[in-house]
């Protein structure tokens, strides 16, 4: 796990003066109920400590290990195991009130799992309440703050825990918005945007600390076919360029195919991961009926 | 049997064809076709009733079918038929007394285990904040200041000079009788400093703050900004409530010391305009009367009742499950809460502090 055979580093991420940490922290739910602080560590060192280590393409950066999750007497899925390694843009499948949104939840902490658990690179200083957790999160709604301007929202995170003056967090959240397609709403209010426009804003504010792992919860749902087109194109520049692994909640086929390089479809009667693989690869050979179903946008037996 | 139906059904005209086939009498194991040959149109709604009447009918051992369909109505009725399961309607129960009382117990006992799990993250958060002092949301303390303090002086004041005058006027009379005149001024300046103007200060509180912490929280977690904030590595403690918390605790005895001066005001008009006393004697009789203790007593609530409406407001709040109902319920449960828990600690203020000055 030397750096030396490291992919090229993440241009725009500094220098990280830490050694590089591997270790796999096991959490279970987060201590105050959030990923906390990382502002005295931070001071220690300049610039961001997140983006440092470099991406290791391949290695696990989540373990979800005999996972299983609902409320009250509800299981909604028994028995998870799965790996996302670094690199991958992962997808989570499957029909509607499945679990995929609460399997992601429980990936980010949110959720204490009934039984089982996850394991995220890299969560040390969360752990302690000493640090922002080491991935950004995209919320369905998008989740912007709504009492805050949308440049705001995207700033909040970069002025609480790196020590940019003022004009460059500007600065850097303008830029960010602007990856994402977002020009001139920085000072907008959340409510003046569109679906998809929060959605983008909510990317760019995922990924303004500079995050080796994103989560996606359903970016294309709602969206035109020309925003959900272009969401996907970023997704995967982001991807290519800089290295962030994905992972992605959806159910939008065009989406899955554009994007997914591996996934897991979770069922809703069986409770369990009925597939796992490329997509592409599960479409075209599952022997699985409901898999065919899905992928060949079928519906269920008994109907037409 | 045969039942033969004709014409064009449709939703404006089927509540009679649905009334007359339930009055139609039919036994177990008779076989009923419902004839529809001379039926030219039906719309969704006959094709669902007509589904289920013969749903109905099977499920009490009447054999049914439908005869003579041509296209369109044959069409809906197999479209309303697809995935009709044939099951009994079960009658919802009342729920017994016991059921009632055992579920009003979980509930109590889930709610016990969310405060409690609150404060314990207070606690929590607490720590925290003293580790890394710069993780918590200070920049939120003088927005909120201003929003709990400063625009509340109106209001406050206004009605605890409302409420020093009706003290007034309702006890002038009763001195009067006695020639106690004077004592007005110590009846009023006691009790306002001590027990009403805290009190009242706080109720407003409650009303203006409290329930607009439990709102917005309540509306930011339903719209996820709560979990957003978690994962961008905000403590809710520390980014949500301290500020609030602390914010309140720095107003409430300010706004005290106003309601104070407005609740002895209002005595003092109802002494010179109804009793005739002079402002001299008022002043010098209150001055007299009211001791350093009785004002530090009243300030000494007011600070625990502001953290006692922080706190239990932004509990609920961030309680707050299912949507614009939910923050509605929470709103609600806050404000109850916190009155009833603000008159719980005065008593328990009243009681420490009789015990300590009879000592």
């Amino acid at each position: 796990m030397s750096d030396r055979d490291a992919p090229p580093r993440d241009p725009l991420a500094p220098r990280d003066p830490l050694a590089p940490r591997d270790s796999l922290a096991p959490r279970d739910s987060l201590t105050e109920g959030d990923p906390g602080q990382g502002r005295m560590s931070i001071e220690s060192e300049p610039g961001m400590s997140r983006s440092s280590f470099p991406p290791r393409l391949g290695e696990p950066i989540i373990e979800v290990k005999n996972l299983t999750m609902g409320w009250g007497d509800v299981v909604l899925q028994k028995d998870c195991n799965f790996v996302v390694n670094r690199g991958d843009i992962f997808v989570i499948l499957g029909g509607s009130g499945c679990g995929k949104s609460t399997m992601m939840r429980h990936m980010i902490g949110l959720e204490t799992p009934m039984k089982g658990e996850v394991v995220v690179a890299g969560m040390e200083q969360a752990m302690q309440g000493l640090g922002p957790p080491p991935y950004g999160v995209m919320f369905q709604s998008g989740a912007l703050l709504g009492s805050m301007t949308v440049g705001e929202n995207v700033e909040l995170a970069l002025q609480e825990w790196t020590d940019l003056p003022r004009d460059a967090v500007h600065a850097v959240a303008v830029a960010k918005l602007r990856l994402v397609g977002l020009n001139n709403v920085d000072s907008k209010m959340p409510s003046e945007l569109s679906g998809g426009m929060k959605k983008r804003a909510a990317i760019a504010r995922a990924m303004v600390l500079e995050p080796q792992l994103l989560f996606l919860d359903e970016p294309s749902a709602g969206l035109d076919p020309v925003s959900a087109a272009e969401l996907d194109e970023l997704v995967i520049a982001l991807n290519k360029e800089l290295g962030i692994t994905m992972v992605v909640v959806t159910h939008d086929l065009d989406s899955i195919f554009r994007i997914g390089q591996r996934c897991i479809m979770l069922d809703r009667q069986s409770q369990t991961i009925i597939a796992r693989g490329d997509p592409r690869v599960l479409r075209d050979e599952s022997k699985d009926d409901r898999v065919h179903r899905f992928f060949n946008r079928l519906p269920m037996q008994g109907a037409a | 049997m045969t039942i033969a139906l004709g014409g064009s059904i449709s939703l404006r005209n089927c509540a009679n064809l649905w009334v007359e086939l339930h009055r139609t009498p039919m036994k177990p194991g008779e076989i009923v076709k419902i004839d529809l040959t001379r039926v030219d149109t039906v719309d969704g709604t006959v094709g669902a009733l007509l589904v289920s009447f013969r749903n109905e009918l099977e499920n009490s051992g009447v054999h049914c079918e439908f005869v003579g369909a041509h296209d369109s109505p044959a069409e809906l009725i197999k479209l309303y038929e697809r995935g009709a399961v044939v099951t009994k309607r079960q009658k919802r129960r009342a729920q017994g007394l016991l059921d009632q009382l055992g579920a009003a117990t979980i509930r109590f006992i889930v709610e016990m285990q969310l405060v409690l799990a609150f404060f314990g993250q207070m606690v929590m958060g607490v720590f925290l904040a003293i580790r890394a002092p710069g993780t918590v949301n200070w920049r939120d303390v003088t927005p909120t200041m201003e929003r709990a303090g400063a625009d509340a002086v109106p209001i406050v004041g206004l009605i605890n000079l409302l409420v020093g005058l009706v003290m007034g006027l309702q006890s002038a009379t009763q001195l009067h009788r006695f020639g106690a005149d004077i004592f007005l001024a110590d009846l009023i300046g006691i009790s306002i400093t001590r027990e009403i103007a805290p009190l009242m200060t706080a109720i407003i509180m409650c009303g203006r703050t409290g329930s607009a912490f439990a709102a917005e929280l309540g509306t930011m977690k339903t719209n996820e900004e709560i979990d957003a904030l978690r994962t961008m590595g905000f403590g809710t403690m520390r980014w949500l409530v301290m500020p609030r918390a602390l914010a309140l605790m720095v107003v409430a005895p300010l706004l005290t010391v106003i309601a104070d001066l407005c609740g002895v005001t209002g005595g003092l008009l109802v002494g010179m305009y109804r009793l005739d006393l002079t402002f001299q004697a008022f002043m010098q009789e209150s001055q007299r009367a009211i001791k350093m203790s009785d004002l530090t007593q009243g300030l000494a609530k007011s600070i625990a009742f502001a953290l006692a409406i922080a706190m239990i407001s932004c509990q609920q709040g961030l309680a707050t499950t299912g949507g614009a109902e939910g923050v509605g319920r929470r709103t609600t449960a806050a404000v109850v809460t916190t009155l009833f828990t603000l008159i719980l600690i005065d008593v328990v203020f009243t009681i420490l502090f009789e015990a300590a000055r009879v000592r």
